[in-house]
């Protein structure tokens, strides 16, 4: 890692850390990115792992979209993240590309980070100067910007608390085909049940309702203490769906439309992640 | 720069550039023209070889993520005497036509079979998501993949009964 970041010095801005590659490189070729000098992290050992400590998962910066769809840690205490790599793109690219990659690319409906910010995830970030753990909320700048400075900086890896028992987590995605389609919308979910039926926490991320991916804390709030009921979800969902701000897309949905679509999708979320729970 | 890797089962060395893309290599230096470029950016599987075991898009891989690897491309699976099941079974269930599709969808599908001898029809689907087929409309390569699999195993049941 210390010769990663010494790259940083020895090719002042221009320097860019290459992971999967399969935003930059298509990046670099339109002239979007320029740079002088490539560092591939995808052979350091320490980036590669996926593992639990403390009750954290943790994801290293070079683990792939299909490494963590089959990884049987991440299915057991990550369902909601799971789910989210096996729809990314296709089997060649989830190969290739990078969870870390898909949270540093900044795009507001990466599946992986949006389950991540239904997790409550942070990222590692390391420059020569030392290290920061930026929550995943925090770590969006506006569209397709982060708060990661690219020539200087490298994050290391995502880091989020397994689910518990008693909690469960749920994908729901909506997209024009089942491979190589963005989504129109899609909602993560986690949540921790105390007892059989009350909500002891719970979080909703939905994207691409804003330029980054964003949690529907009001409904979060109206849910939180609650008694699970077909209702209250109802109600929850048009909560969130007032928080939501979906943009017209030519390809992917009008905004109308996905209004329409998103408290479907908050909801199945909501009941899935619960459906989730009881098959302990 | 250097590249060293295994290609075909061939030890091979090459001179390129830091911003050489895998699938330029394969094609203008190495003139295995069998991978095809279609899209250039992920979005249609023309290009996929398969690197570690894994299918791979080659049209954004730089050249220097091969450096070790073992890549296999379409040159790399039976010869005209002598073709894979895939390739065979591929002719016999008519799951060609303009055949451009085809080498890559024969890599995903090698690259599945080699991990899963007996998938089923989703699995097969899932493994081909990521190839685009403009003539066909898959149900034969599927038909294609699942006949070479079954063939596969009676070749290799009949292979461990001697």
């Amino acid at each position: 890692m210390d010769d990663v970041l010494k790259c940083f010095k020895e090719y002042p801005g221009e320097a860019r850390i290459i992971a999967g590659g399969t935003d930059l490189v298509l990046d670099m070729e339109s002239g979007k990115v320029q740079c002088s000098c490539l560092v591939d992290i995808t052979g350091i050992d320490e980036l590669q792992k996926i593992e639990m400590t403390d009750q954290n998962v943790i994801i290293g910066a070079a683990v792939t979209h299909s490494e963590v769809n089959r990884s049987e840690l991440i299915k057991a205490t990550a369902a909601v993240l799971s789910q989210a790599c096996g729809t990314v793109g296709s089997l060649q690219i989830r190969n290739i590309a990078t969870v870390v990659g898909n949270v540093v690319n900044g795009q507001p409906a990466a599946d992986a980070a949006v389950a991540l910010m239904a997790l409550g995830a942070e990222a590692e970030i390391a420059c020569l100067s030392g290290t920061r753990n930026v929550p995943l909320e925090e770590f969006y700048a506006g569209l397709g910007k982060t708060n990661v400075d690219c020539s200087n900086e490298i994050v290391t890896s995502v880091k989020f608390p397994a689910l518990k028992e008693n909690q469960g987590s749920s994908f729901v995605r909506f997209a024009q085909r089942e491979a190589l389609a963005l989504p129109m919308l899609n909602v993560a979910v986690s949540l921790s049940l105390n007892g059989d039926k009350t909500i002891e926490w719970v979080r909703i991320a939905m994207a691409p309702v804003g330029p980054k991916p964003m949690r529907a804390r009001s409904a979060e709030q109206m849910l939180t203490g609650s008694e699970i009921s077909g209702e209250l979800f109802e109600k929850a969902a048009e909560e969130a769906l007032k928080e939501a701000c979906p943009r017209d897309s030519a390809l992917r949905g009008t905004a109308e439309y996905r209004k329409d679509v998103l408290p479907v999708l908050v909801r199945r979320a909501l009941e899935a992640a619960v459906a989730s729970i009881k098959c302990f | 720069m250097i590249l060293e890797f295994r290609l075909n089962g061939e030890e091979v060395e090459i001179l390129v550039s830091p911003d050489e893309i895998l699938l330029d290599v394969l094609r203008d230096r190495f003139n295995f023209t069998g991978t095809k470029k279609g899209c250039g950016k992920g979005e249609c599987g023309a290009c996929t070889v398969i690197i570690n075991g894994n299918a791979v898009n080659s049209c954004m891989l730089p050249a220097m993520k091969a450096m070790g690897k073992d890549v296999q491309t379409i040159e790399g699976i039976g010869t005209p005497e002598n073709l894979h099941p895939l390739q065979q079974t591929f002719i016999e269930e008519g799951a060609i036509q303009c055949g451009f599709c085809t080498p890559g969808m024969i890599m995903s599908s090698k690259a599945l079979l080699d991990n899963n001898q007996s998938p089923t029809r989703e699995e097969i689907k899932e493994a081909i998501s990521g190839n685009i087929c403009r003539c066909t409309g898959y149900v034969k390569i599927e038909q294609a993949v699942l006949s070479a699999a079954n063939r596969m195993k009676a070749q290799k049941s009949v292979g461990e009964g001697e």
